[in-house]
Order: structure tokens, then sequence, then C-alpha cells
């Protein structure tokens, strides 16, 4: 049995397991705090910065999804600070690349662009970069547009943790970060790519999307992909008549 | 030094030009410009985007008539990969289409030249606007906003959303329409209809009122293109792409649409972001052709629909089989608005209308793809080519009203030669000059896919260079 510890969430009194996230504890009790890279069933790399909350006693904000539970913490999931750190957070995603949500294949279904609305980002303050990236349209079925990817790695670790293929990875560093397909090929060059999709279906934007797919039309689901995440992570991936 | 007018800017009219005249020694004018004064890029920076993605990027060249932006690009795309949509698919996209062209060509005459034609070209320019028509003439002007709003309704209850629709897409559109939606449309389609002809009725009406506008508004010979079927009935959607000459001859009928460059030539104005294009075996610029509702009517042998089949006879018995002054667009594109509901009708009542099968799929098959369809303001071609990826590697757009540039130039001259006269501008001059550029109801943001900048400016030029007087005057 895990250790059950005791901690406030916004003030409330919350009993849970230890060695869970601040995130997990608080999406277990109803509390919304925002993410972007997290996805239930993958590891977890606190890069959005999204998920930061205020913890007593800690003089910085930390990522909800990156610290564990502990006895005794007292959690702030929302107060004007970080309303405007998040939302400073957003509007700089938004200004690091090219997203123009009125033609893009996941306008409607974009996690991104749901959260800006959600966090009433109306604007950008920032000056928009206008990077000039890459799009990767060899891949017979996919298509990887950098211009809408925001680096949340959730690519990255779904083809890692779920399909073991290991087709994604990060290269550079800072606002030079990019998105690359096994050291740097194209990814219809791909040798380990299974085309399964999961990839495509993490991305919580249109950065990889489904070909032929016009604009509005790619909406994504997460949940098969987290459930047979948690199945294996428990072992029962192989259990006769585990329907994920 | 003799001046130049310059008429900045040109108002009621989509997009933003000038207009210079040079006047003579004599204070005649000498020489005339027109300067679309924007430049926005399209055809470059969607070079790398998935094809199947230039349907939405390049509607957004236009929010009056996104949706002609939309058909010829889905018709591109449908080239490249190389299939025939199912019939219901074509349907909708008709009726779509049709729907458009009611609602733009009611905003072109009531919203933007009925000011002019009902209050008077002399008229206090204060109140030369839909707000002073609704003052002075209720009747049309209600009529207009609920022509236009017809047009719009039909077009979300079809596609989803009036402007910007993501509804028509690569293969066919995205979804079926219900039997509600049609239901719908078809009740406003009466109300729709007895607009248009109370419309027309009163437009025949005052046609004597404007003997001077009617013979000096771009009253000259020119070749028309326009697209046609197989035994040249109106069409708007598909059809061949065809030239005559101003005796009704057959120029050319591009029987392919990848064969269009082997007909329409594109020169570039040194004073312009607009190109002018112009026939090819012509040359430049004696290959000047008009497009738009003077040039479809005038290519087309009938309308096809009953009643705009009536108004057509009676238009070429007023005005004989070639129409050739620019002034008439207005009349036409009335004619045009008839044709769009009688079609709109026919089509709701095709039982294939609401069918489910509307998508054909299917990949790269052709690395490049050319779609052709009518405008309100005249043919409009998107051009694509695609590498094997189907990643656009060149685009080419050739829009309504730059087909009409060499007219326009030639149009704006023989106005400023009937009705300005001296150094000094008239506002019922400059408003004239104005005029027949709104005649061609040119969208000049779509011309250039363009960006910024104010409508139109007219400037008065000495033939020594300087500036003597400039419209609108500075503050």
């Amino acid at each position: 049995m895990p250790q059950k510890i005791s901690l406030r969430i916004d003030g409330e009194l919350i009993h849970t397991a230890a060695g869970q996230s601040i995130l997990d504890a608080a999406k277990a009790h109803n509390k919304f705090i925002p993410a972007l890279c997290h996805m239930k069933g993958l590891s977890s790399v606190g890069a959005c910065r999204l998920c930061i909350v205020e913890v007593a006693g800690v003089g910085r904000l930390l990522p909800a999804c990156t610290t564990p539970v502990q006895d005794g913490m007292s959690v702030t999931t929302q107060s004007d600070k970080l309303r405007r750190y998040r939302r400073i957070a957003l509007e700089l995603l938004f200004a690091e690349r090219n997203h123009v949500c009125a033609v893009c294949v996941s306008n409607g279904f974009c996690e991104l662009q749901g959260l800006a609305k959600r966090l009433g980002v109306t604007n950008v303050r920032y000056p928009y970069t206008y990077p000039k990236v890459p799009i990767d349209l060899t891949h017979p079925r996919y298509t990887a547009d950098q211009n809408r990817c925001i680096l949340c790695s959730r690519c990255v670790r779904v083809c890692a943790e779920v399909e073991g293929a290991h087709v994604w990875e990060i290269s550079g560093r800072g606002v030079g970060s990019r998105l690359v397909c096994e050291l740097n090929r194209s990814w219809g060059e791909s040798t380990n790519c299974t085309s399964c999709g999961k990839c495509v279906q993490s991305c919580p934007t249109g950065a990889i999307a489904e070909k032929g797919f016009a604009v509005e039309e790619m909406s994504k689901r997460t949940d098969p992909i987290s459930r047979l995440a948690t199945l294996r992570a428990a072992g029962s991936d192989n259990k006769p008549g585990v329907i994920l | 030094m003799p001046p130049t007018i310059t008429i900045n800017h040109v108002t009621r009219i989509e997009g933003h030009a000038r207009i210079d005249i040079h006047l003579n020694d004599l204070g005649k004018v000498a020489s005339t410009q027109f300067h679309v004064t924007q430049f926005r890029g399209f055809e470059k920076f969607t070079e790398g985007r998935p094809y199947y993605e230039m349907p939405a990027i390049t509607a957004r060249i236009c929010g009056i008539c996104p949706v002609s932006h939309l058909l010829a690009s889905v018709k591109a795309c449908d080239a490249i990969m190389a299939v025939q949509i199912p019939e219901p698919a074509a349907l909708l996209r008709e009726l779509l289409h049709c729907a458009q062209f009611v609602q733009s060509h009611a905003l072109s005459f009531f919203h933007l030249s009925a000011p002019d034609l009902l209050l008077g070209f002399d008229s206090d320019p204060a109140l030369r606007n839909i707000v002073g028509l609704i003052e002075k003439h209720p009747e049309a002007a209600r009529d207009g906003i609920a022509l236009r709003k017809f047009g719009q309704q039909a077009i979300e209850r079809m596609a989803g959303e009036r402007i910007h629709p993501s509804w028509t897409v690569p293969g066919g559109v995205n979804k079926p329409l219900s039997a509600d939606a049609r239901d719908h449309i078809l009740t406003g389609l009466p109300i729709a209809k007895s607009i248009i002809r109370r419309t027309l009725k009163n437009f025949k009406a005052m046609l004597d009122d404007f003997p001077a506008e009617s013979a000096a508004f771009g009253n000259m010979p020119t070749a028309y293109a326009g697209l046609s079927g197989l035994d040249g009935e109106f069409k708007i959607y598909d059809g061949a792409l065809r030239f005559i000459d101003n005796t009704a001859k057959p120029l050319a009928t591009v029987a392919r649409p990848l064969d269009y460059s082997k007909y329409i030539g594109e020169a570039t104005m040194p004073d312009s972001y607009l190109k002018a294009p112009y026939f090819k075996p012509l040359g430049y610029p004696e290959g000047i052709y008009r497009v738009g509702p003077l040039g479809r009517l005038n290519v087309a042998a009938r309308m096809g629909t009953p009643e705009a089949d009536g108004e057509l006879e009676e238009y070429r018995q007023r005005l004989g089989r070639i129409v050739q002054s620019s002034f008439f667009y207005h009349y036409a594109r009335l004619i045009e608005a008839l044709y769009g509901v009688e079609r709109m009708e026919e089509l709701l009542s095709e039982p294939l209308i609401t069918d489910t099968h509307i998508r054909a799929d299917a990949g790269v098959n052709a690395n490049q793809g050319v779609g052709i369809i009518e405008a309100p303001r005249g043919v409009l071609i998107h051009h694509y080519k695609v590498d094997d990826n189907g990643s656009i590697t060149w685009a080419n757009l050739i829009v309504a009203t730059g087909h009409n540039n060499l007219a326009l130039n030639h149009s704006i001259r023989q106005v400023a030669e009937q009705f300005v006269d001296g150094a000094q501008l008239k506002e019922g001059a400059v408003n004239r000059v104005s005029a027949v550029v709104r005649a061609y109801d040119p969208c000049l943001s779509c011309s250039t896919h363009a960006y910024g900048g104010p409508a139109v400016n007219l400037r008065l030029w000495s033939p020594q260079g300087e500036l003597v007087d400039s419209w609108p005057r500075p503050e």
C-alpha cells in the first residue's frame, strides 16, 4: 500500500497517495491546472510551464507535473500571479512560431488554442518572431509542420515510451530547438517509424497531422493512448480480455 | 507645367487604389493611370505549404467573395489529386457559388453603386452612400440588405459560416446538405427573386437617365472572356473558358484549364501592383479583354434559366448582341443575380442535392493543377505546382479584376476625357471617374492579393511633374 499523505490544495485538505505529482493529485480532486506538455500515461518533463503552482514556503513557482506531493504541503493553483505567468507562457508560445489558427487543420480542436481561450489570451503582447521553419510532407500518411510546434515533446515521449520506436527527438537549444526525426532525416526516410499515428494523436496542436485533412478537420484522441500506457505501466497489456 | 489630378482614394470599392490624371498645357486630359497600391504576396508565402491547405489560405485573400477563391482553389486541388468529384459535391459547390453570386452582386449594386445611380453622380458626397440611400430610397436600401442577407444566410446554412467556411475541400465538400437546410433556403427564394425582378424593372426604367455615362463609361471595343457550357449556355462553376471579339466572333476556347497560359499573358505594370493580363494571340496591349457580368453575358449564347433568358433577350434588344459600355455592368449584374436565384432553385430541387456521397479521396496524382471558375467579378484562375509530397512549389493566381485592368485603365481615361476639365477637380467629375471603377466591381485586395493602404486616390499632375491637386484634399 502506498503511503498516504495530507496536503492542502487551494485551502482544501486532501488525503492522497505519496509519489504522485501535484498535477495528478489536483486533477483527482477536480482542480483545474492548465498543461500542454503533460499527457496521462507519459512521463512528465515540465516543458510548457503552464502548470506552475505556488507552494507555501518555496520562493519560486514550481511545475505541478514534475513536483511530487509532500506531507503538509500547501499548494495554490489559482492566483493573479499564476494567471499572469501562465498568460505570459502562452503568449510566448504563440510568438515563437507561426500559429495561424484560421488556416490550421486543428482549428477548433487545438489544445493550445483552447487553453488560450480559457485563460483569456485575446492578444499577444510580444513581437512575433516569424521563424522560417521546415514542413515535412515526406511521410506517406502524416505531416510535421514546425510552424505549429510548441516543443511539448509529447510526440517524442509517446514514440519512445509507448510505441518504442524512438523516431522523434528535439535538437538544438532554446528558441533554436527543433523537432527532428531520427538524427535529422526526413520523416519519409525514417526506418523506425511504424506509421502507428500515436504522435499524430498526441500532438496538442496541428503540428503533426494526417495528410489530406483540410482546415478544421483534424480532431485528435489521446484517451486510447493514455489507457494503453496506463495498462502497460500496470503490467496488464498482455492480459487476455483487457479491452484497450 | 500642366497638372496631374490624383483621386486618392477611390471610395465604395473593395480594396485600395489611386488614380492619376495627367493634363496637357490646355488643361485637357493627356493620360490617366490606375494604380493598385498594395502588395500581399500570397503566391510567394504559400510555397512549401501542403496543397490541401490552399483553399483555406487563399480564401483569406478576400472577405467579400472568399467562396470564389475556395472554389477555384479546390478545383485546382481536385486536378492535383486527378479526381472527378462525386456529382452531389459538384451540385453543392455550384449551389454555394450561386448564393455567393447573389450576395456579392447585391453588395456591388445596392451598397456600392446604387448611391450614384439613385441619388445622382453630382449629389452631396456626404450622403452619397448606403446611409443616404436608406434615407432617400428606403425600399431600395431594404431590398439590397435583404438580398445580400439571403445569399449570406444560404452560404451559412450550407457551409456553416458566411465568411471563410471550411466546407469546400479538395475532392468535394465535407458535410452533406440536410433536408432542413435545403427547405430553409428554398423558403427564402421567392422573396429574393421578387427583389431582383423589382430592381431590374426600376433599373431599366432609369436607363435613359444616364446618356452621358452610358456613352463614356468604358464604351470601347474589346474582346470578352467568360465560362460557358457545351452549347454556349452561361456557366459560373464549370464550363470552358471562351474568348470572343467585339463582333461576337469566337477567338478561342480553352479546352483544358492547364492551357490557359497559351491564351493569357500577364504584363507587369511599372506603377501598379496589379498585373495586366491580355489575350496572347492578339499581343499586348491589343489583347485587351473584359470579364465579369458584361463579358460573361457577351460570351454566353443563353442563360439557361427561364426568367434570366427573358431578361437577356431584352438586354440584347435594348443594347445589341455585344454590349460595349461598361456602364451596363450594372444591368448585366442584375440579370446574373436573377440567374443565381433561379439556378439555386433548380439545384435545390435535384434529388441528389442531399446525397451523402460528397467527397473523393486521393493523394498527389498530378504535379500541377488549375482551377478556373467565374467569380462574381469575372474569371478566376488558381494554378498550383506541387512536388510528389504535395508541397506547393509555385502558385499563380489570376483574379477577375486583373483581367479587367487594361479595360479599367481605358475606361478611366475615357471618363476623365469626358468629364474632367481644367486644373481644378470638380466633385462630380471625381465621382464619375470613381464610379466607372465601381462599375467593374473590382476587388483590388483580391487582384493583387494585397494589403493595407487607403482606397482609391486621385492626383492631378502638370506636364512638368508638379502635383497640382489631389483628391481627397489634404485636411
